[in-house]
């Protein structure tokens, strides 16, 4: 057995990257990630791989880009307003199909807001947030060893489908210190990158990553590729846990760090004997859509819980049975407002008790 | 005795035979021919990866036989230092507008610089933005007319044009900065040599070089290729003097460079 | 089993050192554990808290809001948390910063003079491990033996050589826990 250490999320993310092969790493600094760029900075020279802190979040994403582009495995991290200054760099990426790794340890906005653990980047992270209708893949770690386990798999679907990849944290999963068990990287198999840059050296043809595309039809056609990819990954690539739910009368949902604190209140409910199951997205783009579908056959209850005012429960109505009722528990962060397992245990209680 | 004649004028061989989408008159032809001629003068076409920026000067990898990469607007310094800090025996150019390194690209270009990113910049300034339709750019010359300068451009509400080659000059990261012309054969000689230096440069491992090259619009200029071309020489030479404003090729020798690791890409046919 | 541990005191107190030492202890244990901070806004001065869980189980969520335990060290966190702690539960409260006789009859309480036992053992310092000591003796959250040797994982190379020391104070704060909290229950 490996043995179990005790690390903070933000590191255990950082030695995800690192066992994963990514060898480069652009930033620039803002908290509650500050950890990411801190551990990179020491561990990327020690091992042959290069970290800049770069002047801006805009240059960082565009050194990402960069990099990308030569085929190999590499990241940048930041939180909310940060990621904001990165969009333009996603969209191009998006569009230009580079793989990558864009970490975004989520605070409350909006503007500068503060440092608190937030949820309100949902809609930016899984409906694109840059312009020009494009998709990332957004997974959502909901513990110390999710941080380093879906950065590993950040990095694999990313490369697999050429659709940067986001894994969205907040400060509650990325401060926080738990027991990690690290693994060896295995890579899934994945194609080579022979479409990278790389100098002609002796190829008839040019290598060229862009997102320009102005000939005929040649836009749409390319948009529908990269639609296409999404609705395979729908198919295949969809992840989320599932716990209790076989004889839920409500189901609670929630993702990342709200889905911890749910799970403590499902507990309390089922110890008093009320059937309350839970549902955890870990893939937010691609959302788990049938799961939902599924999962409200039976149970026509679901309560969102989501440290915002009400985002992912969006997806989750669009998503569910169509008699199936849907209520929020947002809490918009900031200091004070982080809610408590027993806060959300007296929602799952008003909403149980309604049931009969 | 047989004589064996070189043909005395030929396409550069990283330069594809292609009609350009330029504009009668416009200086990219030559300049995209002058960059070409200096690849191919170091015989690195084959392991130069070029960055193109957003404007006339897009459509790089339709000129070039190289691999290229396209930057958002501004973004080629931070893209090329991603690519260089990768690959890290390999030449890497950007080729940008003023607009894009100027103005919306002035931050990326002056830490790239500061860093001393091992790579070839080459800025065409033509004192507009050439592609969007003539609009005033960060260039335009004092009571130049423009399409958002209708009245000319003024200096007190506007700023003064930006001389980027002396800018740059200043930063310690910086191993080479000149400022060249192409509207005569003198001058475009002259512009070659620079060119040339600014990859020999890179080829020698000796860090950031820069190269701004006046260049004429004539289109957005709303002048003939002759009267644009004069300009050159009579408005822009004055406010932006040509020559080498910092040159350390000569001290700063031989950067180590790194082995790219290549072995995860596969090869293509 | 499941152990909630929320701490908290002024910066300096060794409070975060505390939660990871708890932690550490709990790892060694091969227990599910999570550690969380939290800081005030302000960086000098302010408040440091952190909650620990440990449990058999998989730990559900590492932020409570009325926590099974409470190790106080100063007055301001007594004012802010005292009230928080769950019914039934236990507090540790330092009763060298602690004056006042605020008191619950629903939690278990043990009255420390953690500053004064820190002070017995050799330095001032030691507030956090004759606190942690005594909560372990009391709750039997970890081992004292596991905690001691969490010590070198938790404590950075240079301040190894204060680890005896520390042991001392953490053996001091249980050997207090121990007559303490009968002589608490007595007085109920």
């Amino acid at each position: 057995m490996n043995k179990r250490l005790f690390v903070k999320g933000n590191d255990a993310l950082a030695m995800g990257a690192i066992e994963a092969g990514c060898r480069y790493y652009f930033g620039y600094p803002i908290t509650p990630q500050s950890e990411i760029p801190e551990y990179m900075s020491r561990e990327l020279p020690r091992i042959g791989g290069e970290f800049i802190q770069a002047e801006s979040e805009i240059a960082s994403i565009n050194m990402l880009l960069g990099a990308s582009a030569c085929g190999v495995r590499a990241m940048t991290s930041s939180s909310s307003p940060g990621i904001s200054l990165k969009q333009e760099g996603i969209s191009y990426m998006a569009g230009s199909e580079l793989p990558g790794l864009i970490v975004n340890i989520c605070r409350s906005g909006p503007g500068l807001g503060g440092i608190d653990a937030s949820q309100a980047d949902y809609f930016q992270a899984v409906k694109g947030g840059g312009h020009g209708g494009y998709h990332i893949i957004v997974l959502a770690p909901h513990s110390v060893q999710e941080m380093y386990d879906l950065t590993m798999l950040a990095f694999d679907l990313s490369d697999l489908y050429r659709i940067p990849a986001m894994i969205l944290g907040d400060s509650v999963v990325g401060q926080m210190k738990e027991a990690l068990v690290p693994h060896s990287y295995r890579n899934p198999g994945l194609p080579s990158k022979n479409w990278a840059v790389s100098g002609k050296g002796g190829r008839k043809e040019q290598s060229i990553i862009k997102s320009l595309y102005l000939g005929d039809g040649e836009l749409e056609a390319h948009n529908l590729k990269l639609h296409e990819r999404y609705r395979i990954l729908k198919e295949k690539e969809v992840r989320y846990e599932g716990v209790e739910l076989e004889d839920a009368r409500l189901i609670v949902t929630a993702f990342g760090s709200a889905a911890r604190i749910s799970k403590t209140a499902v507990r309390m409910a089922r110890e008093v004997g009320m059937q309350v199951g839970l549902l955890r997205p870990i893939t937010l783009y691609p959302f788990p859509e049938q799961a939902f579908r599924k999962a409200t056959e039976t149970c026509g209850r679901v309560l969102c819980v989501e440290l915002n005012a009400g985002q992912m429960v969006e997806d989750v109505r669009l998503s569910v049975h169509r008699d199936a009722e849907v209520f929020l528990y947002g809490r918009p962060p900031g200091a004070g407002s982080q809610p408590t397992p027993e806060e959300i245990f007296e929602q799952i209680k008003k909403y149980y008790e309604a049931i009969s | 005795m047989t004589t064996v004649l070189k043909p005395a004028f030929q396409r550069p061989v990283s330069l594809k035979d292609v009609q350009t989408h330029f504009c009668p008159g416009c200086h990219h032809g030559t300049i995209h021919r002058l960059v070409a001629e200096a690849i191919d003068h170091f015989d690195i076409q084959e392991r130069t990866i070029g960055v193109a920026s957003v404007g006339c000067s897009v459509f790089l990898y339709g000129y070039f036989d190289v691999d290229v990469v396209e930057a958002p607007h501004g973004r080629a310094p931070a893209v090329a230092t991603g690519v260089k800090r990768v690959l890290k025996d390999r030449m890497v150019f950007t080729y940008q507008g003023d607009g894009d390194l100027a103005a919306i690209g002035t931050s990326e270009i002056i830490h790239a610089a500061n860093r001393g990113e091992g790579i070839t910049v080459i800025f065409v300034n033509n004192t507009t933005y050439g592609m969007t339709g003539g609009q005033m750019a960060p260039t335009t010359l004092p009571e130049q007319v423009t399409t958002t300068s209708p009245y000319g451009r003024n200096v007190g509400s506007e700023g003064y044009p930006i001389r980027m080659a002396e800018l740059l000059s200043i930063l310690e990261g910086v191993t080479f900065s000149a400022r060249v012309a192409v509207d005569s054969p003198r001058h475009v000689l002259e512009a070659g040599k620079t060119i040339r230096k600014a990859f020999q440069c890179q080829v020698e491992g000796a860090g950031f070089a820069f190269v701004e090259v006046l260049s004429a619009c004539p289109t957005n200029w709303g002048m003939n290729s002759l009267k644009a071309n004069e300009r050159v020489g009579r408005e822009m030479i004055p406010y932006f003097p040509l020559g080498v404003f910092r040159d350390h090729t000569a001290k700063a020798g031989k950067k180590p460079q790194g082995e790219s690791k290549l072995s995860h890409l596969g090869k293509k046919s | 089993m499941n152990y909630e541990a929320f701490m908290a005191g002024y910066g300096g107190q060794g409070v975060l050192v505390a939660g990871n030492l708890l932690s550490m202890a709990a790892i060694i244990e091969e227990k599910n554990v999570s550690y969380f901070p939290a800081y005030g806004v302000e960086k000098r001065g302010g408040a440091a808290t952190c909650t620990v869980v440990i449990s058999d189980e998989e730990v559900g969520s590492p932020v409570i809001g009325s926590p099974g335990a409470g190790l106080l060290f100063n007055q301001l966190s007594m004012d802010k948390y005292f009230h928080r702690i769950r019914k039934g539960g236990f507090c540790l409260i330092n009763s060298s910063l602690i004056d006042g006789e605020e008191n619950r009859e629903d939690i278990e309480i043990l009255r420390l003079p953690a500053n004064q036992l820190a002070l017995e053992t050799g330095d001032a310092r030691l507030v956090n491990m004759v606190s942690l000591g005594a909560y372990v003796a009391h709750t039997g959250a970890v081992s004292l033996e596991s905690l001691k040797e969490a010590l070198k994982e938790v404590l950075p190379e240079r301040n190894h050589g204060f680890i005896p020391l520390n042991k001392e104070a953490i053996d001091r704060g249980a050997a207090y826990a121990m007559t303490g909290t009968e002589k608490s229950r007595a007085q109920r």
